[in-house]
């Protein structure tokens, strides 16, 4: 279904060319990066403030004068027209020339942050790190670093695109709050906040960079010794976020999923989210809809949850001391509670939800079992060593294989290719977790409109997460899956009112129905007996 | 083994072929001249319009069929022998059934137009007429006009796509407002609008009399029976209705008239055959219900019942409360329940109208004069929740009722604007009995 196979006509149509203005417009863009690349390559510019602010500035407007072009003046509505002809935004020559370029600058982001001009050892920056010190010292007083041009132009991305986004669903107004939202939290949470709060910085006092509406997992280096104690040092305040991390996951997240699903942060809050939300919507219908990938998807996501939990407990553990009388918290403890809670929540599953997840209740238990298992050997090897790994490499590699490589270079650097949502989808144990919870102890359900669906597919097909929606739809049966991000897209697409995201009671969320609203009451009487 | 064979891969073919599977363990095979794969035929306009690519539209992977056990053939069906359980393909092989279902759902309509088989003219309903567009209209170079001949849903349809490639389209209408022969007046003039506002030429009360060659035999324009006004064209859509695809059963011995002849069992003149989906035709109608449904959610319920016959639970097709939906452009309708235009309302029958000022939105409520039974809604650019109305019509709510409780049965996406105040009053002040 998702294969790349040229559609039926053979060149693309006219119609669906650039305009002049959008050319120009993109051109603008280009010469906008084009100041970036070329301080990359050294290139020394006189005015430093000035031309950072000229390469963010042709940037901004070309996007803004290419979305006027495309969408303003035009009626309200679906705009989807010509997605699969042109070369961007089908696989072609422009998606991947796009997507290599993208890959590249992430494989240079994080391990060759020096040819962007990272100054090392207490050098001066130089190149593309040095354009951006003006503005850093700004912000937070000091000179910039490779991740705060990353974070700049991530931000820049969000708000441009997420203009872009408004304009092209300006009538939907669940899109358009969900992008204000998702502007407002990168712009404030993720990029000025952190930054301001370095200016809090001294040498009596420091916070580690603190993203607030980052959560573990996603932050997965979170409880790091070194931001554990940095945070504990810096008294009150340091504390107030340390809990406030705690709280993130036990409390504020299990309760916002109850009640809204998990796109409350998915596809509202989250940084990825909303990268992939607004730079990332024209490649959404990208994603792979076949059966064999959703296969995939939950072997993969679970590893790295739990992959991810027990790197974070070894990491913690290796801190830990072993004295009860100097801090409640001894390595025991903690490992004990760990193991205590991951029982409770299966116990509970188990208990109360056996039926919802039949066939996968065997992987979860196979995914229990090995935690288990791992957090015995930690206690028995009672060391820094989970088994034969060491903590501190179990971090890296963490580091390296899932927040580098999967959630950059894949993630991102592929949108053109693989779709706007690899990471969110394949990667990202916050939002399996998030997940877990929304198939089963959520109020948030896409519920299907009777017998109205005419299996037109986009639904399917736009949808960013691979979910074959239509398959729910066309039988009337509810969606109610643990991958759902809420974008909304899929009921916004849909030509026949199918389709509508909402939260109500846990009765009857999930509907197996086999035939649908529309014939006689007796047949379904019948069917329902079965 | 029963072997159960189908001809025709469409909602109402494929549907029986699932939920037979599903109930046992018979044969199946399901035969099709158009396509190797089931697809759906409602969303080809979006293959042109590049929304998705023509795998998009297939709801099953291909490995779906070998999994289920139900064997496709392509083939074209030339010639059923009911004497001898045989049907005969075009490609010179045959194949024998036990039972056979009829599926193979409607072709456009030819009114014997002059120049109606020219180059360039063509229907929309297979996906060859798709494959045909993309000839005579990749953009508006090849196709510097294109007139579309009959409004209904498949001729704004062709509008909308011929409009996505900038193709300049001459829509004509014989009635005098568009498809005022199923919506009522404020609909129908709301679209009339709409229509224009996109910068289609929509002509109406206008019929086609003929359309001209050039020397190569294409279309090179055609000629308005009103006026007489000769349009150049370079492609002509005839969406002027449908008719079932049934023209290879002439010579069977299935009782035919303009589609498949079956009763309530869905059952033909010959024991062991059926008819299903748009090419089948009800001895009698239904209710309000034409003889021949050709909608695909009829299609679908008469296949989901009739697996049922064919398994051994012999049934008869007992839709329910009538329900429909389309999208003009921008603008999304759906229907619950009968509410009839000027043509063939009955004299019971009135109505409660609302228009949003924003000329998108509007909401028509039919009810019985006397007994104010409420009998159904459409409406458009508001989305409703089938189930709810379902339950009002079976319930036989009263108007006031149904106009009292409209936002239990709101289905629009979360944060939308509502309606329900305005429309309550308006209601309200048209009903000044109501008031105190
Ligand atoms: C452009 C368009 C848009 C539409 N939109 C809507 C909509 O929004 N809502 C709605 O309710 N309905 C809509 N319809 C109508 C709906 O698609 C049809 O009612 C439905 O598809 C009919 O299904 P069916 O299974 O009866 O027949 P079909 O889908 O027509 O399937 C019949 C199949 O049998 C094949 N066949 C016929 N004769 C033979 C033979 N002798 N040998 C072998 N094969 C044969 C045909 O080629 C065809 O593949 C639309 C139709 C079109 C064309
Ligand atoms: S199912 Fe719909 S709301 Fe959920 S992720 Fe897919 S498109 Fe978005
Ligand atoms: S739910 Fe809507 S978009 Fe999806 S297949 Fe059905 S009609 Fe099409």
């Amino acid at each position: 279904m998702n294969t790349a196979k040229p559609s039926m006509s053979l060149t693309k149509p006219e119609a669906f060319d650039l305009t002049t203005k959008q050319k120009l417009s993109t051109a603008l863009g280009v010469i906008g990066l084009i100041i970036l690349l070329l301080a990359a390559f050294n290139v020394e510019f006189p005015n430093k403030p000035i031309f950072l602010a000229l390469s963010l500035l042709m940037i901004t407007a070309g996007v803004i004068l290419f979305t006027n072009d495309l969408y303003a003046g035009k009626h309200p509505g679906i705009k989807n027209d010509g997605v699969m002809f042109k070369s961007i935004t089908s696989r072609g020559l422009w998606a991947w020339i796009t997507g290599i370029a993208l890959t590249s600058f992430y494989i240079i982001l994080y391990f060759k942050a020096t040819w962007l001009g990272l100054g090392t050892n207490g050098a001066e920056n130089t190149g593309l790190v040095a354009l951006f010190d003006p503005l850093s010292k700004l912000l937070n007083g000091g000179p910039a670093s490779q991740w705060f041009v990353y974070g700049t132009l991530y931000t820049v991305a969000i708000l441009i695109f997420g203009y872009k986004f408004l304009m092209k669903y300006k009538h939907n107004r669940y899109e358009q709050l969900r992008t204000y939202s998702v502007m407002f939290f990168q712009l404030g949470f993720a990029f000025l906040i952190p930054e301001f709060m370095a200016r809090l910085n001294s040498d009596s006092f420091s916070l580690p960079y603190y993203d607030l509406k980052n959560i573990w997992p996603l932050n997965y280096y979170n409880f790091e010794q070194y931001r554990v104690d940095s945070m504990i040092s810096a008294g009150d305040i340091g504390l107030g976020i340390l809990i406030f991390g705690v709280l993130s996951i036990f409390v504020i997240t299990p309760i916002l999923t109850y009640k809204y699903g998990k796109r409350w942060y998915c596809s509202w809050v989250c940084g990825c989210g909303g990268l992939a939300e607004t730079s990332g919507d024209a490649f959404r219908h990208l994603s792979d809809k076949r059966q064999s990938a959703w296969k995939i998807e939950r072997w993969v996501v679970h590893s790295v949850v739990v992959f991810v939990t027990l790197m974070t407990t070894a990491v913690i553990y290796s801190y830990l001391g072993d004295d009860s009388s100097k801090y409640w918290l001894t390595k025991n403890v903690f490992l004990i509670s760990v193991a205590s809670l991951l029982t409770l929540v299966f116990a509970l599953v188990m208990i109360f939800k056996r039926a919802q997840i039949a066939k996968d209740a065997k992987y979860g238990a196979i995914g229990y079992m090995v935690i288990i298992l791992a957090l015995v050997g930690l206690h028995y090897f009672n060391g820094s060593q989970l088994f034969l790994f060491k903590a501190e490499p179990l971090r890296q590699t963490y580091g390296f294989l899932i927040g580098s490589i999967f959630s950059g270079v894949i993630g991102t650097g592929f949108y053109p290719i693989f779709g706007n949502r690899v990471w969110c989808r394949f990667g990202c144990p916050m939002a399996a977790i998030l997940g877990f919870q929304q198939r089963l102890f959520s109020r948030f359900r896409i519920t299907t409109n009777g017998g109205q669906c005419i299996s037109c597919g986009n639904c399917s097909t736009y949808c960013e997460m691979g979910i074959d929606v239509r398959a729910y739809a066309q039988k009337g049966e509810n969606i109610v899956r643990s991958s759902c991000v809420g974008c909304g897209i899929c009921s916004a697409v849909c030509p026949r009112g199918v389709l509508k995201l909402e939260n109500d009671s846990l009765k009857g969320r999930i509907n197996p129905n086999d035939i649908l609203l529309g014939n006689d009451v007796d047949l379904m009487d019948l069917v329902y007996q079965k | 083994m029963e072997h159960i064979v189908i001809i025709g891969n469409g909602i109402a073919g494929v549907t029986a072929a699932r939920h037979i599977r599903k109930l046992s363990d018979k044969k199946i095979t399901i035969i099709s001249a158009e396509t190797d794969y089931f697809f759906s035929r409602t969303a080809l306009m979006y293959v042109y319009m590049g929304h998705m690519k023509f795998e998009h539209t297939q709801p099953y992977e291909n490995w779906f069929w070998k999994k289920n056990r139900i064997n496709l053939k392509k083939a074209y069906v030339n010639k059923v022998d009911t004497d001898t359980n045989t049907l005969y393909f075009a490609e010179g092989d045959s194949l024998q059934y036990d039972k056979l279902i009829i599926a193979t759902g409607s072709k456009p309509n030819k009114f014997g137009w002059p120049g109606q088989d020219l180059k360039g003219v063509m229907g929309m309903y297979h996906k060859q007429d798709l494959e045909q567009l993309e000839v005579f209209a990749p953009n508006n170079k090849v196709c510097q006009r294109a007139v579309i001949v009959g409004g209904g849903l498949i001729g704004i349809e062709l509008a909308e796509m011929l409009n996505s490639r900038d193709i300049p389209v001459t829509f004509l209408v014989r009635e005098s407002s568009f498809w005022n022969i199923v919506l009522p007046n404020g609909e129908s003039e709301m679209l009339n609008r709409h229509i224009k506002n996109h910068h289609i030429d929509l002509r109406l009360s206008s019929n086609l009399k003929e359309i001209k060659s050039d020397k190569n035999g294409q279309v090179s324009s055609v000629i308005i029976e009103e006026t007489g006004e000769e349009i150049p064209c370079n492609v002509v859509g005839l969406t002027a209705g449908v008719s079932p695809n049934i023209d290879f059963l002439k010579d069977s011995k299935i009782e035919i008239n303009r589609g498949v002849k079956v009763n309530r069992f869905l059952e033909t003149n010959i024991p062991n055959i059926y008819a299903i989906g748009d090419c089948a035709e009800q001895h009698e109608a239904i209710g309000n219900r034409r003889p021949i449904e050709a909608v695909w959610y009829t299609g679908r319920m008469m296949g989901e019942t009739l697996a049922q016959t064919i398994c051994g639970n012999r049934m008869a097709y007992k839709p329910g409360h009538w329900f429909n939906s389309a999208k003009f452009l921008d603008i999304e309708y759906q229907t619950y329940g009968w509410v009839f235009g000027d043509v063939g309302r009955p004299d019971y029958e009135k109505h409660f109208h609302w228009k949003h000022d924003d000329d998108t939105k509007c909401i028509t409520i039919a009810y019985h004069k006397d007994t104010k039974e409420f009998l159904g809604i459409t409406t458009f650019g508001i989305r409703m929740r089938h189930e709810t109305f379902d339950r009002w019509l079976t319930e036989k709510r009263n108007v006031d009722y149904v106009i009292n409780h409209l936002s239990e049965a709101n289905f629009d996406p979360e944060f939308y604007s509502r309606f329900e105040d305005k429309i309550l009053s308006t209601y309200k002040a048209q009903q000044p009995s109501l008031a105190s």
